[in-house]
């Protein structure tokens, strides 16, 4: 079970979107594209899916189940949050009262009771609607997650529990996870490898990878992670930060304990 | 319309009393347009403007020994089967229309030109191609219909949320799925008012309809009654006509629009 992706470009009308891209994703494994707003992440995760068909270059999915979670919930207003976890299912031809149950399963261990289940998308909060659509995404049972930074609405408490609940879920089954965002700490926290995207048009510039295991990263680890990669020029230039100071970069090696495995490894395109 | 939606009543006494209030000032606006009928029928003889008694019981006299049931049922059949029509084949059609920019673009001239015409030309029409049957009125009232229906269905189709068209296929929906799911729930809210209007439209055209070209319904019952010069009879006609669009909009199409759109307000 492999994604694999050669030499892939796309273009909006004459706006060339992305250009060249190479990437591998073998199973098991957790890659997160980072970049800035407007650099192609949501293209390319749209193209992995199908809903775009590429203009050059090749995708191959080898994952027989792909689930994507996009920026919004994206529910069905005229659905109870049952019936929208249970979407997925009933497109496969499930029975009514199996998906029902599955669903309702799901629900609990994402933390929602029957009372919500029970509700319309209008009346639950944001902080459920995101826990809907994640059970939506999880009830398919999926080798590969796509994910499009679904909780980047939501206040930091949130966003950690539901990280909690998507590694354990992620680590319990051996989901691949193929996440897009530009929230550096999010894309730190789940993944193994970091690729640096930069716009105009997108493009992969650089590649990093974490080899502390994901469930071994405490906060601390994350925040001086997250700072560490900060200060790679690509990272910078990416974002259209300005160069670090040697100060700053000074300061972070003297005062931080780094532990070896923070960025282990970096080659760079 | 959708600010006209009054919720049923939960549960408990107060939530009644709520409802009955509404529904009280309701019936007060109703009150009001009787005093004024009344009122204006004094200055009037009879011939120019019967006041709302004469007329209610020159109703009960129709009905109780005259033809009224037939004729309001005949006007009934014709006014529902033309308008049963119209929202099958109008929504249908403006559903799929949707779908496309082609079909949306090809079809706007037509349902001008549609819109455009007059009922009145359609019916010389319809009895030129029909005769003096129940066809002449049934299509009269789907082409004059028809166009209200389609145009609302078509914009319902277009106006999908492009996130849930991206889902549908992410989550590798069936066709029927799309449209049942999907499609279907959004496209009724716009759907619904136009069936409404149209619904009251079909009633107006059925008894122009009938006025000149059968001879049952009301129609022609109040072709009738002008050629008498009784006005008492043309105005009961009127009230009946009425108070029958009153209890098929209230009675069957207000409480389907509160079933179908609970999401809503929940």
């Amino acid at each position: 079970m492999t994604l694999l992706i050669e030499g892939l470009s796309h273009r909006f009308g004459q706006t060339e979107v992305l250009t060249n891209i190479e990437l591998r994703l073998s199973a098991g494994e957790a890659v997160a594209l980072v970049g800035p707003s407007g650099c192609g992440k949501t293209t390319l995760l749209n193209l992995i899916a199908g809903l775009l068909r590429p203009s050059a270059g090749r995708i191959e999915n080898g994952y027989p189940a792909t689930s994507y979670l996009f920026q919004q919930p994206c529910l069905l207003p005229w659905q109870t949050a049952l019936d929208n976890i249970a979407l997925g299912l009933k497109a496969r031809g499930m029975p009514r009262r199996e998906r029902q149950t599955r669903a309702r399963g799901l629900g609990h261990q994402l933390g929602l009771t029957d009372a919500d289940l029970k509700k319309y998308p209008s009346a639950l909060s944001g902080g459920m609607k995101s826990r809907v659509a994640l059970a939506r995404a999880w009830a398919l049972e999926p080798e590969l997650l796509l994910l499009d930074e679904p909780f980047s609405a939501l206040d930091v408490g949130l966003k950690a529990e539901l990280y909690n609940l998507l590694l354990d879920q992620l680590m319990a089954r051996g989901t691949s996870l193929l996440l897009v965002t530009h929230d550096l700490m999010e894309a730190v926290r789940l993944a193994d490898r970091l690729l640096m995207m930069a716009p105009c048009p997108g493009r992969i510039v650089g590649e990093f990878k974490l080899e502390r295991p994901r469930l071994a990263r405490d906060e601390m680890w994350v925040y001086q992670a997250t700072a560490r990669f900060m200060q790679a020029p690509e990272v910078r230039a990416g974002f259209g930060l300005p160069p670090s100071g040697q100060d700053c970069a000074e300061h972070l090696g003297a005062s931080s304990q780094a532990p070896a495995d923070m960025v282990a490894a970096a080659s760079w395109r | 319309m959708r600010a006209s939606i009054t919720p049923l009543p939960d549960k408990g006494p107060r939530a009644w009393l709520t409802y009955l209030w509404r529904g009280g000032r309701a019936a007060l606006g109703l009150l009001i347009f009787l005093a004024l009928w009344d009122w204006g029928s004094r200055f009037y003889s009879e011939l120019i403007l019967p006041s709302p008694w004469v007329t209610f019981t020159t109703l009960v006299g129709l009905l109780a020994e005259g033809n009224g049931w037939s004729e309001l049922a005949a006007t009934a059949r014709r006014a529902l089967a033309g308008f049963a029509l119209s929202l099958v084949v109008g929504s249908a059609l403006g559903l799929l229309a949707g779908l496309s920019v082609t079909a949306k673009l090809m079809s706007r001239p037509v349902i001008t030109l549609l819109l455009g015409t007059p009922p009145i030309a359609w019916l010389v029409l319809a009895v030129l191609w029909f005769g003096a049957g129940d066809a002449t009125p049934v299509f009269t009232v789907f082409i004059v219909t028809f166009p209200i229906i389609f145009v609302a269905a078509l914009q319902g189709a277009h106006t999908l949320d492009g996130q849930l068209r991206n889902l549908a296929r992410a989550y590798r929906l069936p066709a029927s799925m799309i449209l049942i799911d999907i499609y279907l729930p959004h496209v009724v809210s716009y759907l619904f008012p136009a069936w409404v209007v149209a619904l009251a439209m079909s009633w107006k055209v059925a008894v122009m309809a009938e006025l000149l070209a059968t001879a049952d319904g009301v129609g022609a019952a109040l072709a009738v009654s002008r050629s008498h010069l009784d006005t008492a009879a043309t105005m009961a006609w009127i009230v009946a006509v009425v108070c029958l669009l009153l209890l098929v909009e209230y009675l069957l199409l207000d409480p389907l629009k509160r079933k179908l759109e609970s999401w809503r307000t929940a």
